[in-house]
């Protein structure tokens, strides 16, 4: 893939980080009010984007209204950087943004994720942003936009509630194992977007600052950095993250989120590091 | 094995070249280009135009060849082009009244004004497969002309008797652009007809195909039908006048439908409205259709049946948006998938305790 | 008239950094020097803020006079209104609107509420305020001069309307700090 530079002079095909500078200045203003409505959805104009809708459009929006040309764009799938929709991503910003790009978490400012948050903790210095495929946490209980809206502007959620019961009865606990939804600042709530439950705990109180784009679904929000944010349940039924309980099969890990792996037709299994730079990391001496 | 689960750039590139010879297929036969697509595959360019809004006939024909034929990526290439082209300005409202008619048919009046034109339609073709197509090539067509005679609409006609629903007259705003906002909800008639008008033909006419079987209480006449050119006019303020900046070739159709009436009222014929750029007259009756059915609420109609549904029809009409996310599925999951794993094996360990 | 900013991308860029990390931690200073000549009466950080954020979508009022008005007009292209409760973005170069008489939002839609930039004397976040509430993990510090004396107890009340509400986006010079609606003021006796 050969970089091209920025392209932000009149007369170039595309103009820095691809979006026009109004597309820009609409997502921009989107992103302050989303920040000063902790985990309130905030409709956008979504544009086509050169890539499908569902593969990321939100999160590229986002990641391109923000960018900078001093910024370090590192891009995950399902945690690892060599996934084919993040080496896609990754490569369409450096060859329309010009911008340097990392694997490496430490070294990021900007982290663009499908489906998993960083084992590394993450600092001041970084933004996260989720590619959110549907971010309206009631959908599945309610797929009218208009009456989640009320919903939400009600502060309503015992639909969500009472799912949730109906789940801890019938089976002892939550049936979400992925995007299981928050409650943000104690009163919006919020789909993490797809991430296990083990991440949830990562969303809260971060020093980063969390930025989710759904394209598709033309919505972007936000949680700031240290903001209360938790993972939906009951006091007798607290939620818990899982993991495969194993260690990892490459660096030893047994504490971060594993990949389970099918080895061989017998059914044989082993387990390693979703996130492959946090492998990399504990395997270097 | 890890490494196969995570392609690389490699990959990519692979199965990119792959593609590109795929797609200009057996390298002994001559190869296509854009305009004949354009020529002889004219309704898949206009259908790539409507579904890409965008009126540029040599640029959907690329899109199609690009896209090996597959029109829903071809809209999609022509989307994301269009996309990145700003805008200057927004023209006058096409009159399609003052079109230059090259098919016009009613269904509600054996003769009218400007008469019935069938134009260049499949209609009343035996869907025979034309062998001598393939052995001699097609034949060089007769010139054929488009009408100049004046074609007054016929849902204006009715309308003069009074038993036509009147559209809202126009108030001058600037319209508003579902390309620039998301579509709100309940959605103003003019966002809904650009949201129809990209929307993809086959859902659409299965949206209406469902209100003619019961499905949304339908008695559809098509009043009329016409595909012509129309004259795009531009009137730049500080210009201070209009000036032509050339025809677009659209498909209207206006749907008649009974309406019971209400207590405000009388009881009349409403209409159902269709437009689609090019020659999509499938595209602009099933939309007509589904234009009616959207109506229910404000006329105070049941609206129960899923054509009638704003947020069902708008959200789902969209076949760039659609294709993505049911596509999206390939891409890899298998995060999800192993909590999914450790939620069903902790959840059946449970149940087996109690078995 | 006064250029906007030299580079139009890269400017406004930077311009959104400053706003974005203020929208997000409260209270904390950010620099913005993104505009090197602002109009006479705008201060850089002000001026960039409305380059960075207005267009002609964003109706926008302000009570810059003279040449501020005109470049502001020029370069944003914001339709200018007189009516504070009309207004997307506000710039306040002298008195503040009161909180209440701007655009709060409704409860389904509490993003259409306005934003309110002031030009302040200074900013200083070694003592003053103390703000607690998202974006802050223990507790800033900000002492502003140059707002009406009676700001928090109007801030007070913008918070009570949370999910509406108005945010603000001081600034002072090249230095600027946000306090979105969910900010708490705490006032020092
Ligand atoms: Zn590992």
């Amino acid at each position: 893939m050969n970089a091209m530079p920025p392209r932000n002079t009149p007369g170039s095909a595309y103009n820095f980080a691809y979006l026009d500078e109004a597309t820009k200045r609409m997502i921009r203003r989107a992103i302050l009010k989303a920040l000063a409505i902790p985990g309130h959805q905030i409709p956008f104009g979504a544009r086509e984007m050169p890539l499908p809708y569902g593969w990321g459009t939100g999160g590229i929006q986002v990641t391109a209204a923000i960018l900078g040309p001093r910024d370090v764009l590192k891009v995950i799938d399902q945690g690892a950087d060599d996934t084919t929709n993040a080496v896609s991503i990754r490569a369409f910003f450096a060859k329309v943004a010009g911008i340097a790009t990392t694997t490496r978490t430490a070294e990021a400012t900007i982290i663009q994720t499908r489906h998993r948050i960083p084992e590394r903790p993450l600092t001041e210095g970084q933004v996260m942003v989720f590619q959110v495929p549907m971010p309206e946490p009631l959908f599945r209980l309610e797929p009218r936009l208009a009456e989640t809206r009320r919903l939400h502007a009600l502060g309503d959620y015992s639909l969500a509630q009472v799912k949730l019961y109906e789940d801890i009865a019938k089976q002892g606990e939550a049936g979400t194992s992925y995007n299981h939804p928050v409650m943000v600042a104690g009163r919006y709530l919020m789909s993490p977007s797809p991430i296990p439950g083990f991440d949830n705990p990562k969303l809260h109180n971060s020093p980063a600052i969390m930025l989710f784009g759904a394209g598709r679904e033309k919505k972007i929000y936000a949680v700031p950095p240290y903001t209360a944010v938790e993972s939906l349940d009951f006091d007798d039924h607290p939620f818990r993250p899982m993991r495969a309980p194993h260690a990892c099969s490459a660096c030893g890990s047994t504490t971060s989120y594993l990949d389970e792996i099918v080895a061989d037709d017998q059914g044989g299994r082993i387990y390693v590091c979703s996130d492959t730079d946090h492998c990399r990391e504990n395997q270097t001496p | 094995m890890y490494v196969a689960v995570k392609g690389g750039e490699a990959a990519i590139e692979a199965a990119h070249a792959w593609l590109a010879e795929r797609r200009r297929g057996d390298a002994a036969l001559p190869a296509l280009s854009p305009e004949q697509i354009e020529q002889q595959l004219g309704l898949a360019v206009d259908r790539v135009m409507a579904e890409g809004s965008c009126y540029d006939r040599g640029l959907a024909a690329l899109a199609i060849q690009q896209a090996r034929g597959d029109l829903i990526e071809a809209a999609f290439l022509l989307r994301a082009y269009r996309n990145t082209l700003s805008r200057f300005a927004a023209c006058e409202p096409v009159d399609t009244g003052a079109m230059r008619v090259q098919r016009r048919i009613s269904a509600t009046y054996k003769d009218l004004p400007g008469g019935q034109v069938l134009g260049p339609t499949f209609d009343y073709t035996h869907r025979l497969l034309d062998f001598a197509l393939a052995a001699e090539g097609i034949a060089a067509p007769q010139e054929a002309e488009a009408s100049e005679a004046p074609m007054p609409r016929v849902t204006e006609l009715l309308a003069r008797e009074g038993l036509m629903a009147r559209d809202a007259p126009d108030d001058g705003a600037p319209p508003p652009d579902l390309t620039r906002e998301p579509l709100p909800f309940p959605t103003p008639r003019a966002l809904r007809l650009q949201s129809l008008a990209r929307g993809d033909e086959g859902f659409l006419l299965g949206m209406g195909y469902s209100t003619q079987r019961g499905y949304g209480n339908a008695h559809p006449f098509v009043a009329e039908l016409r595909m012509g050119e129309v004259e795009v006019i531009l009137a730049p303020p500080e210009l201070g006048f209009a000036v032509s900046i050339g025809d677009v070739t659209v498909t209207e159709c206006q749907m008649v439908n009974q309406f019971a009436g209400s207590a405000t009222t009388p009881p009349q014929f409403t209409r159902g409205y269709g437009l689609t750029m090019g020659h999509g007259e499938r595209k602009a009756m099933a939309m007509a259709l589904v234009d009616r059915a959207l109506m229910a609420p404000d006329l105070g109609e049941d609206a129960t049946a899923p054509a009638q549904q704003a947020e069902f029809v708008l959200l789902h009409a969209d076949n760039v948006e659609a294709t993505g996310f049911v596509e999206h599925l390939k891409l890899p999951h298998h995060v999800d998938f192993q909590s999914e794993l450790e939620k069903i094996r902790s959840i059946r360990a449970r149940w087996e305790e109690k078995a | 008239m006064k250029p906007g900013f030299s580079d139009p991308v890269f400017g406004a860029q930077s311009g959104f950094a400053a706003l974005m990390n203020a929208m997000a931690r409260p209270g904390r200073i950010q620099d913005c020097n993104a505009l090197h000549e602002p109009p006479p009466g705008l201060d850089p950080a002000a001026a960039a803020a409305l380059l960075t954020l207005a267009d002609a979508e964003t109706p926008l009022w302000t009570d810059a006079e003279g040449e501020a008005r005109d470049w502001i007009a020029f370069h944003t292209g914001a339709p200018l209104v007189e009516d504070v409760a009309r207004a997307q973005f506000l710039l306040a170069t002298r008195a503040m609107p009161a909180l209440a008489s701007v655009d709060l939002g409704t409860d389904e839609t509490p993003q259409d509420s306005a934003t309110l930039i002031v030009q302040v004397a200074t900013l200083d976040d070694a003592s003053g305020w103390r703000l607690t509430g998202p974006g802050i993990q223990h507790e800033h510090r900000l002492t502003v001069t140059g707002l009406p004396a009676d700001f928090a107890v109007q801030w007070a009340r913008n918070r009570t309307h949370f999910p509406r509400g108005v945010d603000v986006v001081l600034c002072a010079g090249t230095r600027l700090a946000g306090l979105p609606r969910t900010t708490r003021i705490t006032e020092d006796r």
